[in-house]
C-alpha cells in the first residue's frame, strides 16, 4: 500500500544540491569533460551504450559524468532518455562479415583466412599497475604496418562448408521487440538475444561461467571473436531505397559447441552467438555461452535444472535496470506496510504469551 | 532516378551521415536559403543483427539518428538521416543532398564530398595499419628428431 506523504521537499532539494557539489569533488582538481570520458573511458562508455541499449557515445559519456561513474545509474539515465525519442524505423540487419576489423581471433583455427589480429587488447598484459599513467607522460603512438585488403570471412563458415556445423535457422524478418511488447515466455531465440545483448554484463558473465563450471555444460570453443565498425543501413521510405545512416562499433562472438545429431542427421557442431554494441568481448563471449545453454530444448538436450538453462530465470533477471528498480525501491518509505507488519507481530506475540500463561496455569 | 544515380546518391548520403558534424560545418559554413519540409528531429533507429551473422534477424539495440528534409529556392529537395543528435549535421547533409541534384553538383562534390572521402579513407587506412601491426605471424618450432 502506498500513501502520499509530504514534508521532504526541502531535504530532497538540499540532498540533490549536495550531490551536484560532491559530483564536482575537490575544486582544485580540474573538472572532467564529457569528451574526456568519451575518449579515455571508452570501455565504460561502451558498457553504458550496450546495457542502455542506445548507441550514442556522447550521451553515454554524459550519463557517466552525471552518475558520478555509477554505470548502472548511467544506464538508467540512458534508458530513460531513450523513451523520449521517436523511433524512425529498424535497420537492415548489420553485415558483420563486412566489418572494418580491429580485432579478430579464433581459438579453434590458427591459420584462419584473414589471420589473427590482436587489436588493442588487455590480453597478455601482466596486470601490473602502470605508475607512469599517474604522472603526466606522453602516450606511445600505435605501431603501423602496411595493410593489405584481406577478406576475413566468418571462420565458422569453413566448418559450415564441410557440413560440420548445424545449419542456421531462418526466422521472421521482423523479430519480436521487448521494448515494444512485454517479455513473455516462451521466448524465441531472437527475443532471448535481444534481452541478453542489453543484459547486465556481470549477470550474463556469471551465468556463462556457471555453464563452464558444470551447471549446464556446453563445451564451448571461441570459434571467432571479432571487433570492428559496421555500417548501419536503413530503408528510407521517402527515398525508396536504403542508405547508410552511420556506423557503429560491434563485438561479435561465435562459439562452436558439442554435438547435435539424430538417426537421420550425422553429428554436427552446434552454435552459440553473441553480439554487443561497442567493444565488449567479455560480454559477447558470455552472451554466446548463455545463448547456447538456453538452446537445450531445440537441440534435444536434457534439462538438468541448471540456472543458465532456465530462460525464465535468465531473461527475467538479466536486466539491471529492472533489477535495481525493484531492489532499490525497498529503501523508499514503506511506513504503512511496515505498520501492518508491526501490528501483526504484536498480535502473534500476544497470542503466544496468552498460550504460555494458559499452559502455565494448567 | 536511374540505378547509377541512385547508387551515387546512396554513396554520398552514407558519407555525409558518417562525417563529423564539425568537419561538415567547416566545409559548408554558409547555408543557402531553404524551406523546411521537415525540421530536424532527433530519434532512433533499432539496429538489427542476425543470429550467427547470417541467420534470423534480432533486435540488438537502438542508435540515435537525426533526420530532416528541405527544399532549396530552386525547388530541389534534399533529405538527410544522420547518426547522432546534431541538427546542424542533418541540415547540412540535406543541403548537400539537394545541391548534388542541382547544377552545383560537380563543385559540391569537389569541395565538400572529395575532402570527406579522402579523410575517411585516411582514417580507415590508419586503423587498418594499426590492426595489421597486431597481426600474429605464427611460426612453428621444430621439436625432436623428425
Amino acid at each position: 500500500m502506498y500513501v502520499a506523504t509530504k514534508g521532504g521537499e526541502r531535504a530532497i532539494d538540499a540532498a540533490h544540491q549536495w550531490l551536484a557539489d560532491e559530483r564536482r569533488g575537490d575544486r582544485s582538481v580540474p573538472e572532467l569533460g564529457v569528451a574526456q570520458i568519451r575518449e579515455q573511458m571508452a570501455l565504460a562508455v561502451n558498457r553504458v551504450m550496450a546495457e542502455g541499449s542506445l548507441y550514442d557515445p556522447d550521451l553515454a559519456a554524459l550519463a557517466i559524468k552525471q552518475a558520478r561513474g555509477d554505470l548502472i545509474e548511467a544506464v538508467f539515465l540512458i534508458r530513460a532518455y531513450r523513451t523520449t525519442l521517436p523511433r524512425f524505423g529498424a535497420s537492415i540487419p548489420v553485415e558483420t562479415d563486412r566489418m572494418d576489423i580491429i580485432r579478430r581471433i579464433s581459438a579453434t583455427f590458427k591459420d584462419a583466412p584473414g589471420g589473427q589480429i590482436l587489436g588493442p587488447t588487455f590480453d597478455y598484459t601482466h596486470r601490473l599497475l602502470d605508475f607512469k599513467l599517474m604522472a603526466d607522460g606522453a602516450a606511445p603512438e600505435a605501431l603501423r604496418k602496411e595493410a593489405e585488403a584481406v577478406a576475413a570471412p566468418h571462420i565458422l563458415q569453413l566448418l559450415d562448408r564441410d557440413g560440420l556445423m548445424e545449419p542456421l535457422s531462418e526466422g521472421a524478418e521482423t523479430p519480436p521487440d521487448l521494448t515494444r511488447e512485454p517479455l513473455e515466455m516462451p521466448a524465441d531465440r531472437p527475443l532471448r538475444l535481444q534481452a541478453l545483448a542489453r543484459g547486465d554484463e556481470g549477470f550474463v558473465l556469471s551465468m556463462a561461467y556457471s555453464t563452464q563450471r558444470g551447471y549446464g555444460r556446453t563445451h564451448a570453443f571461441v570459434g571467432e571473436l571479432r571487433i570492428g565498425t559496421c555500417a548501419v543501413e536503413m530503408e528510407i521510405p521517402e527515398l525508396g531505397f536504403a542508405v547508410e545512416i552511420g556506423e557503429i562499433e560491434l563485438t561479435e562472438c561465435e562459439t562452436v559447441n558439442q554435438f547435435t545429431g539424430s538417426k537421420s542427421e550425422p553429428p554436427q557442431f552446434t552454435r552459440g552467438y553473441g553480439l554487443v554494441m561497442g567493444q565488449s568481448e567479455r560480454k559477447a563471449i558470455s552472451m554466446s555461452l548463455v545463448d547456447r545453454a538456453l538452446r537445450w530444448e531445440e537441440l534435444g538436450e536434457d534439462y538438468v535444472g541448471a540456472p543458465a538453462q532456465d530462460a525464465e530465470f535468465v531473461l527475467y533477471h538479466c536486466d539491471n535496470i529492472q533489477a535495481t528498480g525493484f531492489l532499490e525501491h525497498i529503501k523508499l518509505p514503506h511506513y504503512v506496510d511496515f505498520q501492518s507488519e508491526l501490528e501483526l507481530i504484536r498480535k502473534l506475540r500476544r497470542a503466544a504469551a496468552g498460550a504460555e500463561v494458559k499452559e502455565a496455569a494448567e | 532516378m536511374s540505378t547509377l544515380a541512385t547508387q551515387t546518391r546512396k554513396t554520398y548520403m552514407g558519407l555525409l551521415a558518417r562525417a563529423r558534424p564539425q568537419r561538415l560545418e567547416q566545409l559548408l559554413p554558409d547555408l543557402p536559403a531553404h524551406d523546411w519540409l521537415r525540421r530536424p528531429v532527433i530519434g532512433t533507429t533499432m539496429v538489427r543483427g542476425r543470429i550467427g551473422a547470417t541467420g534470423a534477424p534480432f533486435n540488438l539495440g537502438e542508435m540515435t539518428v537525426t533526420r530532416c528534409a528541405l527544399r532549396l529556392t530552386d525547388g530541389t529537395v534534399g533529405h538527410a538521416y544522420v547518426q547522432g543528435r546534431d541538427q546542424g549535421h542533418a541540415t547540412r547533409a540535406a543541403i548537400v543532398d539537394a545541391l548534388m541534384q542541382s547544377d552545383a553538383a560537380v563543385q559540391v562534390d569537389a569541395t565538400i564530398l572529395a575532402p570527406l572521402r579522402a579523410e575517411e579513407a585516411a582514417t580507415r587506412n590508419s586503423r587498418a595499419e594499426k590492426a595489421a601491426a597486431t597481426k600474429v605471424e605464427f611460426f612453428t618450432m621444430v621439436r625432436g628428431e623428425d
